[in-house]
């Protein structure tokens, strides 16, 4: 660096620059000045790890892989959870990364206890892939979760780690869905369709050969709904042996939606 | 005298053409000595040199059923700000009508999926599109950045200091995908970095990870055995924006003519 500066001084001394104007020659001292304070400040404003790799901070890169795991990855649920993820490869799910109906679990394979993974049951969950959309790719499972069994958790029917669709329907709204959906608005909501109807097992395999029976008389609905009777539910009583007698109920109220008019 | 003077100029300027050279070239002075170098990682766990892979991420719009999971696992795993129109990855929803109109539409990243449209009438064909930042192989983000916070690593992947970045909006502004944000926050520049500290950990991206329908697929684009080499092989390929000659490195399957 100094003997830099000796030649330039050397050169300025011994030039045309010496016999330059005043001006001239304080400028070229500006224009030396500046150089050296942009050479001087250069370095202490860029980080040593600057242009190692490229033109960017070496550091950056640690940075960027400095971020903690949320999502543990399949490969971590298998070491424990073998029977499940074996069940799951053999099905239409196999496809289907544990984490995502179970949530985020890197801080599950840390410390099971501590972090539970989540069970959803809800009917929220399995519509954000099975409700029908028609920007859906064709022949992906959908359905209207309107009217498919509405109010009954998707796991009642569908074991989600093997969905085959169930063969036999194991419950009456599989195929009596108006009735159902009718039903489940009614103040009969609570009322189980085999506590009217006694349904022969059968009759899921075959139902035209094997029917469910029906109600046969007034006392029927009386267990219920009769003054006497013994229960615990809010249901309007009457007094059987003056209400309407020579009626069957059901020609004045629809059982499945008592409520109408 | 004379030959002293002539002497000492040459030397003169040859120390100042060495200066000369020496600022506006530093990387011309000490290339010779430095070859390539693995990274040397703070976490010694790491044994991943970024010089040995090339990443790309192929995406399969005829499988993508648009449930969204992947924006919502990119969220969790990268702490993206919660609220809406932050988004690293995000999922659109194309309904080109029979009148050639075309609705996209892309509620909250689709990080609840996606709901029936209401002006769904008349639509002659109908798709989703999962989009994020396309690692270009000449990215526009990296050309404007005015302090080198915005790089492409050896690996090809595009990353942010956030340390060194200004907050200054030009990659934002540049990006043609609109594949960056400003954090709320921390007020620097943020995109998609293909989940790094995952892929230098042997892991795949979050997004691909919580696919149900493996319509992302990521692998190297160098090696002939990597799944994403087979993908391109095996399908009809299309990019975003390809006038642009950014060459991204997300790759997608029969891609529609729309798709902006």
């Amino acid at each position: 660096m100094l003997s830099i500066f000796r030649n330039i001084r050397g050169f300025m001394m011994n030039s045309w620059l010496s016999k330059a104007p005043e001006q001239i020659k304080l400028l070229v001292v500006v224009v030396i000045l500046v150089i050296s304070a942009f050479l001087i400040i250069r370095p202490l404003l860029i980080p040593d790890d600057f242009g190692e790799l490229g033109h960017f901070r070496t550091g950056a890169l640690n940075d960027a892989v400095a971020i903690e795991f949320k999502y543990a990855g399949r490969a971590s649920c298998v070491e424990c959870h073998d029977d499940m993820t074996e069940m799951l490869a053999a099905g239409y799910h196999k496809k289907l990364s544990c984490e995502v109906c179970h949530g985020p679990l890197a801080g599950h394979i840390e410390d099971s206890d501590e972090n539970e993974p989540s069970f959803p049951r809800e009917r929220t969950l399995c519509p954000v892939c099975h409700e029908y959309l028609s920007s859906r790719p064709t022949g992906f499972p959908q359905i209207v979760s309107q009217s498919h069994n509405s109010l009954k958790s998707c796991v009642t029917c569908h074991e989600p780690h093997d969905p085959a669709p169930p063969e036999v329907p194991s419950e009456c709204s599989a195929c009596h869905g108006e009735i159902s959906r009718s039903k489940a608005v009614s103040h009969h909501m609570d009322v189980e369709c085999e506590f009217c109807h006694t349904t022969p097992e059968l009759h899921k395999i075959s139902p035209r050969q094997y029917r469910p029976d029906k109600p046969q008389n007034r006392e029927f609905c009386g267990q219920c709904h009769t003054k006497n009777a013994s229960n615990d539910t809010d249901a309007p009583l009457i007094n059987l042996a003056t209400h309407e007698t020579r009626y069957d109920c059901w020609q004045c109220h629809y059982p499945h939606l008592p409520e109408a008019r | 005298m004379k030959n002293l003077i002539t002497s000492k100029r040459r030397d003169v300027l040859k120390t100042m053409a060495g200066l000369a050279a020496g600022v506006l070239f530093p990387k011309f002075l000490t290339a010779e000595q430095e070859s390539v170098k693995p990274m040397d990682w703070a976490d010694e766990s790491i044994n991943y040199n970024p010089h040995e892979h090339t990443w790309g991420m192929g995406v399969d719009i005829d499988k993508c059923i648009g449930c969204g999971r992947c924006s919502n696992a990119c969220k969790i795993e990268n702490d993206v700000p919660k609220e809406p129109f932050f988004f690293r990855t995000w999922v659109e929803r194309y309904q080109v009508k029979e009148n050639g109109e075309t609705i996209i539409d892309c509620p909250n990243g689709a990080i609840d999926g996606f709901e029936k449209h209401p002006e769904s009438e008349d639509v002659l064909r109908s798709f989703f599109v999962p989009k994020l930042c396309n690692h270009c192989e000449k990215p526009p983000c990296v050309q404007v950045c005015p302090v080198g916070a915005t790089f492409q690593s050896a690996d090809g992947v595009v990353l942010v200091d956030a340390e060194y970045c200004l907050g200054c909006r030009y990659c934002i502004q540049a990006c043609p995908y609109g594949a960056r944000f400003l954090h709320p926050v921390t007020k620097t520049a943020e995109k998609c970095t293909f989940c790094y500290h995952r892929i230098v950990r042997g892991e795949e991206p979050a997004c691909v990870e919580a696919c149900p329908t493996e319509a992302r697929i990521f692998g190297e684009l160098d090696q002939k055995a990597s799944p994403l080499h087979r993908f391109k092989r095996m399908n009809h390929i299309g990019v975003l924006k390809p006038a642009l000659n950014t060459e991204p490195k997300v790759f997608y399957a029969h891609l529609d003519m729309e798709v902006k």
